[in-house]
Formats: C-alpha cells, structure tokens, sequence
C-alpha cells in the first residue's frame, strides 16, 4: 500500500492468519476504513457520503420499482400508474427514485465546486478529478434515459431534443441518430435500449466510484488549506490527521441524517415540486408540449446549448471558418459538451501553484462568479428562448468559457497568493487554539 | 539472446503479429452484431410507407399524420398563403436549398420547387423541427399572415418558418424536409 503511513491490519487469531494468507479482504476493509485522514476536514467534505448513500438509493429503489414497471409503449405510461396506485408502497418508492436523483445531482454539485475552490483536481489528485468527471457524464446519461421510461410528454420530447443533438454531426449524425433510437424516430425500440441501459450504468458507476476512493486514498484526501498531510513519518502523518473511522464517518453520517430530514420532506410533502406537470400526460408523437424544459440538474447545460445561435458572431465565424459544416446547431451541440470537456480540463488550466481558494484573493471572486453564473444559467434555461433571455444565456456561457480558459491560466500568473500554514497541523491550531496532542485525542474536547 | 541483427524479422514477431492481426479482425467480427442490432429493425424499415385520404381537408387547414414515427403535416394553402410564399426573394431566405426529396437536392427553395402541385395549393412537409426535432404550430410564429392563417413557429427553441415551411428566423438550419410525396387519384396522397 502507497500513501500516508498509517498502522495497517495485524491478523491475530488463527483463523483471521488463515484467511488473511488467502484473501486480505479484512486488511484491504481496515486500511480504507483506517485511512489517516486530514482532521481539518470541514462541512464541505462531506458529499461522498451523501453520493454514495444516493447511489446506493437509486440502486435499491431501482431494483424494486423495475419489479413492477413494463418496458413497452403502449404499456410503460400505464405501468408507471400501477406502481403509484397498486403496488405497496408503490408511490413512496418511486417518489424516493425521482427525488433521489436530485439528491444526487445537488450533491455533485456542492462535490464539483467543492472541488474547484480548494483546488482539489490539482497534481497529484488529476485522475481523481477525471473519474469524477466520467462518473458525472455517466449520472447524466443515466438520470436522462430514466426520465425517458415513464413515457410521459416530458419523457419523450426530452428524448427527441436529446438525441437530437447527435443529428447536428456533419455529415454521420443522421446515421447515428437513427442507430440510437433504432428507428426514424423515438419509439419503443429506443424505449427498450434506454431501459437497458438505464439499468446498467449505475454499475458502470459503482466501478467508478470504487477508482475514484482508491485513487484519493492513494493521494491522500485534499483539504480545506491545500496543504499536504506530511509523510515524512508516521509520527508526523498522526499529527496533520485523524482516522476515518470513527472519527469521519460519525460526521459524515450527521450530516446526512440533517440531509436526510430535508430529503424525506419533499419526498413526503412534496414529491412533485422538482417534476413537470407535462410527464403525467402520456407520450404522444403528434404534439409537442407548449415548453420542453429539461429537469433542473441539466439547465446551465440546455442553456448553453440554445445560446448560440446563427446570429452570434463566434458562430457566423465558426461556420464561415468551417465551409458551413459547423452551423448554428452543432455549434451549440459543440459547446454544450465542450462546457464539460473545459471542466474536465481543469487540473491542466489553472496555473497557480497555490491549491486552496482560501489563499487565492482574486481567484475567490471570480470562483464566487462562477458559482453565480451557474445558477444563472440554470434560471435561463428553464424561460422561454426569446426575449432577453438568449443574451444572459449567452453572457453566461461566455463566462463560463473564459473561467476555465482565460481566468483560471491567467489568475496564476497575475494573482499574488496570501502566506499558506506550513502544516495542516498548525491551521489547525490556529482555529481551534489549544495546542492538539499527537493523535486521536485531539478531538476528545472536555466538556465544559 | 538478442535479436539485434535479424533485421528482417523473425518467424516469431511474424506469428506475433499474425496472432494480433487475427484477434483484432475477430474482435471486429464479434463486436459488429452488437452494434449493427441496434440499428432499425424490419418491421421498423417496413412502415416506409402509407396513403392519406385528403379529401375531407378544405382550403385554409392542415391535418397531420404520422409517418414513420414521425408527423407529416399536409396543409391546403389559401391564395393568399401561395402569394406570399412566392413573393420571398430567394435571397432572404436563411436556407436556400428546397429540401425536397422528390426533386433535385440543390434545387432552390422556391415555393414552386417545395409546393407538391403546379398551382401550389398542396404543401406537404415533415412536422419536424429542423433543431432539435420538436413539433411546429401550424398558424404561427412571426411568418404567418394577418389573423395567424399560414406559418409555423417551434415552440421549443422560438423557430419561425414562413408560409412555404422555410426557416426564416431562429436557431433551426434548414426548411422543413418535403417528405417523397404524390397524388395517386384526386384525394389521395402516397407518402414514402
């Protein structure tokens, strides 16, 4: 095992010797359970918990709720009322499924910025970042194809918008198009392959999840400083951390019990409230609802989806560039995807040597900006493409763009960082006064 | 030890490369069918095509039918329609092209080369946004004539299309497609 030097599993008796000789399931348990972890971890760390606990939900949930539903278009919509109104607890489940995957798209969220203002996507931590970031283009995937199953308006028109997209390919994009939906439009072959995969892909992200913790437990946890756990010694290492267990989980579990709360609040009260009236109305390929609007946790996307369009200037340049196979709708279709592919990019834009936004006194407004811009984006998706509503969407793309290319290689240069604590240790100290014993009992504070 | 001055190749880096060759191949082979099942079935690809009875659509209204999963719209223009759509000079159009399959792929988007007959009474189209694929309202957007006759506007994305079906305003490329279309009697229509 790499990493922060810890103690690491001493099978005792003889049948734990005689297992561990064969299968070191118990120590690869202890040392990730055990895993020294920086003690200055504070509330923002605590999303992988809520995202495991989410994904654990949709699988479960999932798993029973396709028990009851049938894949089929003149059956999926009816099935869906089935579940509501017979099965037992039926509704409950299937409220707990719809509203989980909000759950877990604000928690990737909170988990996204978390990452991009303490720096964690910087070296050594980039794979984890990148795996993170092909976990979040498999959540979107999944969540997308789920939406499509209860054949209702919302599900199809989505669809038909979606894969829309792959259509906007020169020259190859028809073809594909056609081979995703199997047909010359959405329809029940596209209701089956959706079902499918939809089915599968929470597997897919489970592996991922699993590469994801084993490469930042390789690298070691970031934390809200930046600065790294020393691994000079073990000595060393105990005084920047504490071990995950008990100490984090009970934490981590605290705050998702608060989380929990507020979940099964909505779930209870109001488990329509994040949903579109148009889904309880079935499929119809003849007429498009008035509004297509796409679930909440796609808005900044769709809104810098629709942004461009052929009045815009990058886009009569691109176009005029290109010879005409870049027009107006790939161009959209082209940023839509490449505002992702910049945020995957990111470990390689930012140029500063400084990890944490804690330090960084210009970054912190332009990430602050950026936050905004995000919920911006995520409001003009959801209004109508006219009015002014196109310029904000494209002002805010814009921004979005020139944060991750322009600001972010340009803050490191031009940005004097503040003084960073030599060791996690003395931040520590520095926020909670006394001095710290060496070890675990730091956090054992008497009671007044 | 070496191979160093073997520089023609030995009969293993032969039989190392053989073997590699035939897995790729193989792995091709196998990968095909999974991919090409998820193409359009046959009883998808013979749906291709169907008849429409037209006879009960009067001047001035449309009616939709659904033709390959998809809708067709088949609308009988007013007078007033067919003169404003061949009063557009080509040149403000933001597609040029007519986008009729049953004609020349280049030819011009004039409402003579999209109308289905001479006199243009008959226009039959897809009732597919060429965005993202949203179904057009008949009888609006900024392009239809006064008291909303003629015209469709997409809701999804704010796409105006004039009284031929040709894109004039918003993020859609290209004309609504003419589908292959042709009367077979006085009020028939054979589509596909």
């Amino acid at each position: 095992m790499s990493g922060i030097p810890h103690d690491h599993y001493e099978p005792s008796t003889g049948g734990e010797k005689w297992l561990h000789k064969r299968l070191p399931i118990v120590g690869l348990m202890y040392d990730t359970l055990m895993i020294p972890t920086p003690k200055n971890l504070n509330w923002m760390w605590i999303w992988g918990i809520v995202l495991t606990f989410c994904l654990a939900l949709q699988i479960i949930t999932g798993i029973v709720l396709v028990m009851h539903y049938t894949p089929h278009v003149d059956l999926a919509f009816g099935s869906i009322e089935h579940i509501m109104r017979n099965v037992n607890g039926g509704a409950m489940l299937r409220y707990l499924h719809m509203n989980g995957a909000s759950l877990f798209f604000i928690a990737v969220y909170a988990h996204i910025f978390r990452g991009l203002y303490y720096g964690s996507y910087k070296a050594p931590r980039e794979i984890t970042w990148i795996i993170g970031m092909l976990i979040y283009l498999l959540m979107m995937g999944t969540a997308f194809m789920g939406y499509v199953l209860p054949w209702g308006q919302m599900s199809f028109w989505g669809a038909t918008v979606i894969t829309g997209l792959f259509g906007a390919i020169p020259f190859i994009g028809e073809s594909i198009q056609t081979w995703l939906l199997g047909g010359p439009a959405v329809d029940n072959a596209t209701l089956n392959r959706f079902f499918s995969l939809h089915y599968l892909l929470p597997f897919v992200i489970a592996g991922l999840v699993i590469v994801h913790i084993w490469a930042f437990h390789t690298t070691g946890n970031n934390n809200p400083t930046g600065v790294e756990v020393r691994r000079t010694s073990k000595a060393d290492a105990e005084k920047d951390t504490l071990p995950f267990w008990p100490y984090f989980v009970i934490k981590d579990l605290f705050a998702l019990a608060v989380i929990l709360v507020v979940f099964f609040a909505v779930v209870g009260f109001m488990p329509n409230y994040l949903g579109h009236p148009d889904n309880y109305i079935e499929a119809n390929p003849l007429v498009t609802p008035a509004h297509i609007v796409p679930e909440w946790y796609f808005l900044p996307f769709y809104a810098i989806l629709r942004a461009f369009d052929s009045e815009v200037w990058v886009v009569i340049a691109a176009n005029f560039l290109t010879g005409g196979i870049v027009d107006a709708k790939f161009f959209g279709v082209l940023a839509m995807f490449g505002a992702i592919i910049v945020m995957a990019l990111v470990p390689w834009l930012d140029t500063s040597s400084v990890r944490s936004g804690r330090y960084r006194p210009m970054f912190k407004w332009w990430f602050w900006l950026f936050v905004v811009n995000f919920f911006v984006l995520m409001w003009v998706g959801a209004m109508p493409a006219e009015g002014i509503y196109p310029y904000i969407a494209l002002l805010g793309s814009t921004y979005w763009f020139a944060y991750f290319l322009v600001i972010l290689p340009l803050l490191g240069v031009l940005e004097k960082p503040l003084p960073q604590p030599d060791t996690i240790e003395d931040d520590f100290k520095a926020h909670y006064g006394k001095s710290s014993t060496n070890d675990g009992a730091a956090a054992a504070t008497p009671a007044e | 030890m070496s191979n160093a001055e073997h520089h023609e190749g030995t009969r293993r880096d032969f039989l190392y490369y053989a073997t590699a060759g035939a897995g790729a191949v193989a792995t091709g082979a196998a990968v095909w069918p999974l991919v090409n099942q998820m193409n359009p079935s046959a009883d998808v690809l013979a749906l291709s095509s169907i008849r429409v009875d037209v006879s009960g659509v009067s001047e001035g209204s449309q009616i939709t039918v659904k033709w390959l999963g998809k809708p067709v719209f088949i609308r009988r223009r007013t007078a007033e329609e067919i003169e404003e759509a061949r009063s557009v000079d080509i040149s403000d159009l933001v597609d040029p092209i007519a986008r009729n399959a049953n004609i020349d792929g280049s030819a011009e988007a004039t409402d003579e080369n999209r109308a289905l007959d001479e006199t243009g009474e008959w226009l039959v189209q897809m009732g597919v946004c060429t965005h993202l694929g949203c179904v057009p309202l008949g009888n609006a957007g900024d392009y239809a004539l006064d008291g909303g006759v003629g015209g469709w506007f997409c809701p999804c994305h704010g796409s105006h299309y004039d009284t031929s079906g040709r894109i004039r305003k918003g993020p859609a490329p290209e004309n609504l497609p003419v589908p292959p279309a042709e009367f077979v009697d006085e009020t028939t229509i054979l589509l596909g």
